[in-house]
């Protein structure tokens, strides 16, 4: 049963916030909008959730001790091993049902994780993870940088745009590498539920969430979640920007499962990718060079020709799951 | 079970784990200790032991998942050797950070480079300041018996560490020797059951861990790690003597072999301990009152009873089987220090040996012991037994 917005609206009015406030992330910042709304949903459909977190901005603005904003279970373990830190527990709490230790209490396990600690370091615990089929939900809030440690590139972050560990110079126009396709990756496990939304879609975002917590093994959803400061963009205009990135098929919405890719949403007019990167601060200084246009034109037709692969993939899935179980 | 079992050393851990059926076991496999986790998951499959595998795909996912595992609630083992460990370290400081009551077996290997699979104590003296006890065992019995010590003393109240149980590779990992198991029932009733008290899986009351812990309190929560080192050392005694009743068997800080009268004494770990013993009688066959040290407990490193069983000897060689380039040998370094105010300071010598698995003959021993007996020690000088001109 799909969650809707009245069963929302009742959870909220209880005043239990999963993820409440206090925390210390900058105004304005899209990631906290990810957890809250995962763990919102997870308990309006009555599920415990028990968090893990991958260092970064979410880990570090949300727990300094003697502080906490999680009003869950949660645990942070360190960078690159959110999902075995996670897996641990899951597999624990497997072990403590079993022997009767701890009641069965539809407890999920969520593990929340920037995109360095996805795309880049963490990407083999992830890995191993999934493979192991475990049974917990993977949330991605990609702001395509490493955004803790002050906007360093990762394996995310976008051609042109400008990073202090890949700056746009005099000789180069920044990172010249396209962002890693990380659902892709995921997909490629087979056994699993994965998604993409974005912050401009909550309702979307949620539905996800939904599969993602009933599908009994491995899921993984990937937001993209503007870090206002390194964006270089006004603080309330985070979902703004991915309204823009998803219209502009810069970051389609769709979904993977078993085998069968779905796109979930299916803009009927396109805008140029331009458009979007002329908003986002981080790109001003590929803008002012020679080269933009050129640079530009490649993004468009990179975004293209995924859109297209996309709809290919989808017609050829079509009913026709690689696996019925995990 | 029966009385007495011809198995190799890495059964014998297996066996423990076995009877101790920890809730979860996280591990990846690393020559020497791979056995270890091959033979449990035999158990597993066996439907011998109830407990949950993750076959994880790194060391390093071994440990977090192990934190993930204990900080849930759950009686949680993994067991590793050299890269292994080395590859997890990030994470054994944290495990020990969270107060995990971990056991971990691991089986003594050179870290590369270069590589090489063959016993030494590099890997163990790697973490020896990540916060968790380390036992070190000669043989078979001791790595059994240390395992379900173990247990017992990092889930003590007032000490909540995790604890690494270090055997040696091939010599006693794959060589095979006998050893007396215990009963099943009286293992149980030995480890008891585990009761954490804030466990992540309790939905009513939840736990934040791993927090960021800035200036103001990280400091502090050293210091909480420090006072439950000191709880370790103070209960270990304890822990020894319950188990002294349910086996025969007596552990203490130290293993003191003919120490009572000795003049020379050697101060080695693990299983070259038996060689020394044989060099030790040996020596005593000629009149010569040599003696040995081993210690079973590393950290909390007994400071104090190394000082008390070596104050007043004429000489004392220390045998490094892992080398700290450009300081000391850290055994030595160690025992070194613990002398510094004793009244009648002994004359000291440091070797190292048996580097990446390099035989270790009674001949090296004689020599050390030798330089000793004909006080030929320099005090800052490091000496190889068995290096090849
Ligand atoms: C092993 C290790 N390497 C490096 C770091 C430093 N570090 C902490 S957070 C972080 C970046 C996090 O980036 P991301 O995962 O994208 O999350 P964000 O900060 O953007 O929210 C880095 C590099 C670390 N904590 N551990
Ligand atoms: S730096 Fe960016 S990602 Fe981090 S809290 Fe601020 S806005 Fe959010």
């Amino acid at each position: 049963m799909p969650l809707n917005i009245k069963q929302l609206v009742d959870y909220v009015d209880k005043n239990d916030w999963p993820f409440t406030q206090g925390h210390r992330l900058c105004p304005g910042c899209n990631a906290p909008m990810v957890a809250k709304w995962a763990t919102l949903t997870a308990k309006a459909l009555g599920y415990e959730p028990v968090v893990g977190a991958a260092t970064g901005c979410l880990e570090v603005s949300t727990t300094i001790y003697p502080f906490t904003a999680w009003n869950v279970p949660y645990i942070h373990n360190a960078f690159e091993n959110v999902a075995a830190t996670i897996t641990g527990a899951e597999a624990a709490y497997r072990s403590l049902v079993n022997r009767g230790k701890v009641d069965n209490k539809k407890v999920k396990f969520i593990a929340f994780a920037g995109d360095g600690g996805t795309y880049d370091i963490g990407l083999q615990a992830l890995s191993g993870a999934i493979e192991r089929g475990h049974d917990f939900v993977y949330v991605l809030y990609d702001n395509e940088g490493y955004m803790n440690t002050g906007n360093q590139r990762s394996g995310s972050t976008p051609t042109g745009a400008d990073s202090t560990t890949e700056p746009v110079g005099k000789a180069k126009a920044g990172k010249l590498q396209f962002k890693k396709s990380i659902v892709d990756i995921i997909a490629g496990h087979e056994g699993v539920y994965a998604a993409t939304a974005s912050t401009s879609e909550p309702m979307d975002f949620m539905k996800k969430m939904e599969k993602a917590l009933e599908f009994e093994g491995p899921a993984f959803i990937a937001v993209l979640a503007p870090c206002v400061r390194f964006w270089r963009i006004p603080e309330s205009s985070g979902p703004e920007m991915t309204k823009l990135a998803v219209e502009t098929k810069y970051w389609p919405l769709w979904e993977y499962f078993m085998g069968e890719y779905k796109v979930t949403k299916k803009p009927r007019n396109f805008k140029p990718v331009s458009d979007y990167v002329t908003k986002l601060g981080r790109f001003n200084k590929l803008l002012k060079r020679d080269d933009s246009a050129e640079v530009i034109e490649e993004m468009q037709k990179y975004v293209n020709a995924k859109w297209d692969r996309l709809l290919a993939l989808e017609e050829i899935s079509k009913d026709k799951p690689l696996r019925t179980k995990i | 079970m029966p009385n007495k079992l011809a198995v190799t050393g890495a059964k014998a851990v297996a066996i423990a784990m076995k009877q101790i059926n920890p809730d979860v076991v996280a591990a990846y496999p690393i020559t020497p200790q791979t056995p270890i986790v091959q033979y449990y998951a035999d158990f597993v499959a066996d439907g011998l032991v109830d407990t949950v595998m993750v076959p994880v795909e790194s060391e390093h996912s071994a440990m977090s998942a192990v934190v993930g595992s204990a900080a849930a609630g759950a009686r949680t083992m993994t067991a590793t050797a050299a890269n292994g460990l080395a590859l997890m370290t990030e994470i054994v400081y944290i495990a020990a950070s969270y107060r995990l009551p971990v056991v971990m077996p691991i089986v003594n290997r050179a870290l590369s480079g270069p590589i090489n699979i063959h016993c030494d104590h590099s890997d163990a003296m790697l973490v020896r300041d990540s916060g968790w006890l380390q036992l070190f065992c000669e043989d078979h019995q001791e790595a059994y018996d240390m395992t379900l010590i173990a247990t017992k003393i990092s889930e003590k109240d007032d000490v909540l560490l995790p604890t690494m149980v270090n055997l040696d590779g091939f010599i006693t990992s794959h060589g095979v020797d006998i050893f007396e198991p215990l009963d099943d029932g009286i293992v149980k009733d030995f480890v008891g059951k585990w009761e954490p008290k804030y466990p992540l899986l309790n939905i009513e009351k939840p736990v934040t861990l791993g927090s960021l812990d800035l200036f103001d309190y990280y400091y502090e929560h050293h210091m909480q790690q420090e006072a439950a080192m000191k709880k370790a050392y103070e209960l270990l005694p304890e822990v020894f003597e319950e188990f002294e009743k349910i086996s025969g068997r007596k552990y203490d800080f130290l293993d003191l072999y003919k120490m009572e009268d000795a003049e020379y004494v050697m101060v080695v770990l693990n299983s070259t301990a038996s060689t020394a013993k044989y060099v030790v009688d040996e020596l005593r066959d000629k009149g010569i009152k040599a003696g040995l040290l081993k210690p079973w407990v590393f950290t909390p490193f007994p400071k104090k009873e190394i000082k008390e069983a070596l104050n007043g000897k004429k000489a004392v060689v220390v045998l490094d089987r892992a080398m700290s380039f450009g300081k000391e040998a850290p055994l030595y370094s160690l025992v070194k220090s613990a002398l510094y105010d004793a009244e009648q300071k002994p004359k000291m010598g440091s070797y190292i040996y048996g580097l990446g698995g390099r035989d270790v003959t009674t001949h090296q021993l004689h020599d050390a012991f030798e330089d000793a007996i004909n006080d030929k020690l320099e005090l800052n000088e490091q000496k190889y037994l068995g290096l090849r001109d």
